[in-house]
């Protein structure tokens, strides 16, 4: 009697379950997904720090951004730092009436945990970045974050 | 007459193929940046008739940071690199040395920030981080001073109570338009 069995040829990999695998893939990111809302007008690098906390719930913040305008718009409002609530070119005095807007589209629960986060260019100068802020004062949003990026480097 | 056929099997040998283009849409539009950023509140609006600034504070227990608009730094009227802002910061709240220019106890301590319209965005934001980090610095140390373990592993109560103990006040006046800057 022989031992030595004749070599079979190798059993392909069963690829059944693969649709199920890439499914699941895909719901993970369909769920985690988050489209981004708003076209950025400016251009905007957030300056680096180490203490920063994360923002629990994103869908009770609203953004504020500051910076320059992108290139495309540089033509018709030059380069100086400039507000864009939502998908327009902004002036301070428009931010209480943007907090309104989105305190209104937010339950009456939800109102006390909206978070205003200010995402502005690392370059900006402080006095639009002040006027911004009074005039959350002005509109009773006091919650504020400012965006910043993780440094790794500690001086 | 024929009969009827029983319904063919739907072919699902491609079904991968476009569970793959939906998944790889889907990884490319993806953004998973999570919101980070410095949490600070904002003071509310003083009432129309209420008067200024009634609460005095004793001189020792402000610590005033002054930014002007080439992002230098004078803290209690001195000129200090913002690497040594931490360092001022923990010795004016904790005063170890019981300092008698420094603060009563960390309690009273207040940091009063101001900056020039002109002051860069980044350096006010470092000067806020240093700040934070100076809080989050001594209370850490706090806490494996008094529990043995780090701030987050305390319960509720505890970790309150260092937060308590090290309270962050900080007071922002509203800048001033030194100019030079713009």
């Amino acid at each position: 009697m022989k031992l030595v069995k004749k070599k079979k040829a190798p059993p392909g990999i069963n690829t059944s379950a693969l649709p199920d695998i890439v499914f699941m893939l895909l719901f993970f990111f369909m769920v985690t997904t988050v489209m981004r809302e708003t076209d950025l007008k400016v251009k905007l690098v957030v300056p680096q720090a180490t203490e920063i906390q994360k923002l629990e719930k994103k869908s009770l913040v609203s953004y504020i951004y500051i910076g320059p305008p992108s290139e495309s718009f540089r033509a018709k409002f030059g380069t100086a730092p400039r507000i864009q609530l939502n998908d327009a070119f902004a002036v301070p005095s428009q931010v209480p009436e943007f907090i309104e807007k989105e305190r209104s589209a937010r339950s009456e629960a939800e109102v006390p945990f909206l978070t205003t986060s200010v995402k502005a260019d690392r370059e900006t100068k402080m006095g639009i970045v002040t006027d911004v802020k009074q005039e959350l004062r002005k509109a009773n949003a006091l919650k504020l974050n400012y965006s910043s990026s993780l440094r790794t480097e500690v001086y | 007459m024929k009969k009827n056929r029983a319904t063919p099997e739907v072919n699902a040998g491609s079904m991968a193929d476009i569970a793959f283009l939906l998944l790889i849409f889907f990884l490319v539009t993806t953004t998973i940046d999570t919101d980070k950023g410095i949490s600070i509140r904002l003071p509310p609006m003083p009432e129309e008739n209420q008067p200024e600034d009634n609460l005095k504070l004793k001189e020792r227990n402000v610590l005033k940071i002054l930014v002007n608009s080439a992002d230098q730094l004078l803290v209690d009227g001195k000129l200090v690199n913002i690497k040594e802002l931490k360092k001022t910061t923990k010795n004016f709240i904790d005063n170890p040395s019981k300092d008698a220019t420094l603060a009563e106890s960390p309690q009273k301590a207040v940091i009063s920030l101001k900056n020039d319209r002109g002051t860069s965005y980044n350096t006010y934001i470092q000067v806020h981080n240093e700040l934070k980090a100076a809080y989050n610095e001594l209370r850490e140390s706090k806490a494996q001073a008094e529990y043995g373990r780090p701030l987050e592993k305390l319960t509720k109560e505890q970790g309150d109570e260092i937060r308590d103990y090290y309270r962050q006040v900080i007071s922002e006046a509203e800048p001033e338009d030194a100019g030079g800057g713009n």
